[in-house]
């Protein structure tokens, strides 16, 4: 059986190296697909991704196992994100990454290109709330309860935002179809 | 399910795969950082330490520098291997087992030749830099030095070296080779250390905060500052031919002058974008005559020749705000909404602002309430509305607050402002204190939302003042659209001194506003005044037609307040303008009225639905000029040399600061005086 990753990280934050490799090696995947469903773009995920790994050893020093682990990962991860927008513009709308994902998409293969395109609408379209809770609800199937620890609100929170989702979804394909 | 709904999830769940290099490069760097830090934990406070470690790094240096020279390796092959050898084979196995790696090296390497001596040459440098495990895993690293030594030619060569060397030269006692270890064991550092230095330079912030020093020594990836400023480009000359009409809304804030401060007194030139002319102007109190009877405020318009142009004049427009009387304030509902995430710990923030708070509380009436609602990752309510005479219990829950987690500023807020309306009562006055240190990272990634938010509730009579702490990721630019939307100040707090200044000596300036949405509209004689320059109020323009529109909100004035606007004007014909006529243009200059311009101030009465009320008076050189304007000139000269001073010729610091000197009155305060002394710390920093 695989060592749970509580106890790895409790290790890695001990100094145990090959812990750390492990957990590493076992989450990074997920760090990147969550960085790059809130950024929307391939080289800034990577690029977050990169910082959030090289931060992590310091950051667990922190951690005490309170919560599970992945969920204190995505925390770590969406406010990676949120430093990220602020930084790159602190006024200039949070879109932008969608934005240069769409520029960035002209060169990327037809097929995949409608589906991406539409992912990208799609997205910006959305509060950047709204995004963050579909990207842990939807793109990394959390639970609400769970989306809701990670972003600090409550499940009814979490619940109401997909509802929202699901109306400016709605919203979208009526005027598509206009 | 809607199959948009499915679609998003399927198109979400479909993220590229992450890319193998990236992978590799992000765990490279995330183990590198994870053995550096593992590395510092003898020293987890690095400033104590730092004279005894720097003398390592010294020596160590020495030591490598010594090694690289081939003359010298060549010559003392058996030191240098002994140092090398060292260097790998204490920090694996601790002090003891130098006598273990003795007995074992020699049975596992049998040769040592020319050849193996010239790679260990070149790879003895890299080998001394090799992360170092945490000497505590002694067993495994025992095991690990011995699997090391099979595998690896070169760090076999080494052990062998050292086993060699031990037993040729011994001019090295153990305790010595154990401290020479040591040496090469920091120098495994130096790598990581200047560059955890340099960041902690770069993040400028943190010389004043010093508790965050040791964190950067540390730090993986140089903390970014995450300061942001409102600003916007120096106010441009206009031709009063061509735009006669200058627009803008008064500004009350103070929090540039504060950041200003708090950048030199750290020993660095503030941010330009950092330094608002008006705000640093605003800061100080003046002596303009008061407003009479009912008047709520009073303009005074001086005119005087300009320090740092003899060939202009400047037209200060003051405003003085009547001083109601105290008793008879309308009583008073406060909710302070606390920031307690994780940032607010150091000692410059929650422990400053509780303070604060707590020197405000003597200010009250008995009849004020007083609410405090925390936010960190979640918002909730800290102490229901309770009357300020009971201090012992709003002393007590202030004292409770305590920082940890991430912020939840929209949430706070929305709390706030529900308790707020809860409190408020006809003919009372409701305000929310938000104390932060602007870091709104969780919910509130949309400042528009936000400011519309708040822009709503002010309609419903609810103020807002934002008082901002800490230095680091002050997000000045949020604070100032928050303030500005909800009708109130902006205030930084740096030190206990400025939280009386802001919250005791000013407090009803702060707390009880005299006018809404105040506007300056001044229309230019262009007889008179060929060229004008508006200096400061950058952030505060407004286009010519808001003036009279009623729904444009716009700064307002707080019981007993003083605003400062500075124009520089140029005479037609004068050797200082800066535009040449128009060839084309009308020519002809309109004769007759010597009045320079026509000054109109729009005002609301606060909290009555009733519109604007105007005010007009015209702009005539007479009235004589005080050391009030002349101070006022002279901060305006100091905020322009923060900024680029391109309009100030060779007007430089020590004018600045002579000007001030002999115009600082009797600054009761010593807001003035301090004031040169920081232009005094600008000049010398700025001539570095």
């Amino acid at each position: 059986m695989e060592t749970p990753d509580e106890t790895l990280a409790l290790a890695a934050a001990g100094g145990d190296r090959s812990a750390f490799a492990a957990l590493i090696e076992r989450h990074y995947d997920r760090i990147f697909g969550l960085a790059f469903r809130l950024t929307g773009a391939r080289a800034e995920a990577q690029d977050l991704a990169q910082d959030i790994c090289a931060g992590l050893p310091v950051k667990l020093r922190h951690w005490r196992g309170e919560a599970r682990f992945t969920t204190w990962l995505y925390r770590v991860v969406m406010n990676a994100a949120h430093d990220l927008r602020r930084r790159q513009a602190t006024h200039a709308r949070a879109a932008t990454g969608w934005g240069d994902w769409e520029i960035a998409r002209q060169d990327e293969i037809k097929v995949q290109a409608e589906a991406q395109e539409w992912l990208a609408q799609a997205m910006t379209r959305l509060s950047v709330e709204l995004r963050d809770t579909v990207a842990l609800v939807l793109g990394e199937e959390l639970t609400q309860a769970e989306a809701g620890l990670v972003l600090g609100v409550s499940e009814g929170t979490v619940a109401w935002r997909m509802s929202e989702v699901k109306k400016r979804l709605r919203a979208m394909a009526s005027e598509d179809a206009r | 399910m809607s199959d948009e709904f499915d679609a998003l999830k399927a198109a979400l769940r479909a993220a590229p795969v992450p890319d193998a290099d990236a992978k590799a490069a992000a765990m490279r760097l995330a183990m590198e950082n994870f053995d550096r830090l593992q590395g510092s934990t003898e020293a987890v406070r690095p400033k104590q330490d730092r004279p005894e470690r720097a003398g390592f790094l010294q020596r160590g240096l020495a030591m490598l520098n010594a090694l690289k020279m081939k003359p010298v390796l060549a010559a003392t092959t058996s030191v240098a291997a002994l140092l090398v050898g060292v260097a790998v084979i204490v920090p694996l196995s601790g002090k003891g087992p130098i006598e273990a790696a003795r007995k074992k090296a020699p049975a596992e390497v049998t040769t040592l030749s020319e050849n193996d001596m010239t790679a260990l040459q070149s790879t003895a440098p890299e080998a001394a830099k090799k992360p170092q495990p945490k000497p505590a895993a002694l067993p495994e690293a025992d095991a690990l030095a011995k699997a090391e030594a099979q595998n690896s030619p070169v760090v076999s060569d080494q052990t062998y070296a050292d086993s060699q060397a031990m037993a040729d030269a011994e001019p090295l006692s153990e305790e010595e080779a154990a401290m020479s270890g040591d040496q090469a064991l920091a120098d495994a550092s130096p790598a990581p250390m200047p560059t955890g230095r340099a960041a902690a330079k770069m993040a400028m912030e943190s010389f004043a905060v010093e508790a965050a020093a040791p964190a950067m020594e540390v730090a993986p990836m140089p903390a970014p500052n995450s300061e942001s400023f409102a600003n916007a480009d120096a106010n441009p000359v206009k031709v009063t031919a061509e735009e006669p009409v200058s627009t803008f809304s008064i500004d009350v804030d103070t929090a540039s002058y504060a950041t200003v401060r708090s950048s030199l007194n750290a020993g660095f030139l503030p941010d330009p974008a950092s330094v608002r002319v008006e705000e640093m102007v605003n800061y100080f109190p003046y002596a303009y005559p008061k407003p009479e009877g009912d008047q709520a405020f009073r303009p005074t318009i001086t005119v005087m020749p300009t320090p740092w142009n003899p060939n202009t004049r400047l037209v200060n427009i003051a405003i003085q705000g009547a001083v109601p009387l105290v008793e008879n304030r309308p009583p008073l509902n406060l909710v302070f909404l606390v920031d307690t995430s994780g940032s607010m710990e150091d000692a410059n923030k929650l422990p400053l602002l509780k303070q604060s708070l707590g020197l405000m509380l003597g200010q009250l009436k008995p009849e004020d309430q007083v609410a405090i609602v925390a936010y960190a990752g979640s918002a909730g309510q800290v102490l229901p509305p309770t009357k300020a005479s009971d201090t012992a219990t709003i002393m007590g829950a202030l004292d409770q607050l305590a920082a940890g987690g991430s912020t939840a500023g929209a949430q706070g807020l929305e709390l706030a402002y529900q308790v707020a309306e809860e409190m408020q009562v006809e003919g009372e006055v409701s305000r929310v204190l938000l104390a932060t240190d602007g870091d709104f990272n969780v919910g509130i990634d949309d400042p528009e939302a936000l400011k519309d938010f708040i822009a709503k509730k002010r309609e419903g009579g609810v103020y807002l003042s934002v008082l901002g702490f800490g230095r680091g990721n002050l997000d000045d630019a949020t604070m100032q659209a928050l303030a500005q939307n909800g009708n109130g100040t902006a205030s930084y707090i740096d030190t206990l001194n400025e939280a009386r200044k802001v919250l005791v000596d000013q407090l009803t300036g702060a707390l009880y506003p005299i006018a809404d949405n105040v506007k300056i509209q001044v229309e230019w004689n262009p007889a008179q005044v060929a060229e004008y320059r508006l200096i400061g109020y950058e952030t505060r323009a407004l286009a010519r037609e808001d003036f009279n529109n009623d729904k444009v909100d716009a700064g307002d004035i707080g019981a007993g307040t003083a605003v400062t606007a500075i124009y520089e004007v140029t005479a037609p014909g004068s050797a200082a303008l800066l535009n040449d006529p128009l060839r084309y243009g009308s020519a002809k200059v309109p004769e007759g009225s010597s009045e320079l311009g026509y000054l109109r101030l729009r005002s609301h009465k606060p909290g009555s639905a009733a519109g604007s009320e105007l005010q007009e008076t015209a702009i005539v050189p007479g009235m004589p000029v005080t050391d009030e304007t002349r101070f006022a000139a002279s901060i305006a000269g100091f905020g322009q040399l923060l900024t680029g001073a391109k309009y100030l010729g060779d007007w430089g610091w020590d004018q600045a600061i002579d000007l001030a000197l002999a115009s600082r009155g009797a600054d009761e305060f010593g807001y003035r005086i301090e004031a040169v002394n920081l232009m005094r710390t600008a000049k010398a920093l700025s001539q570095k």
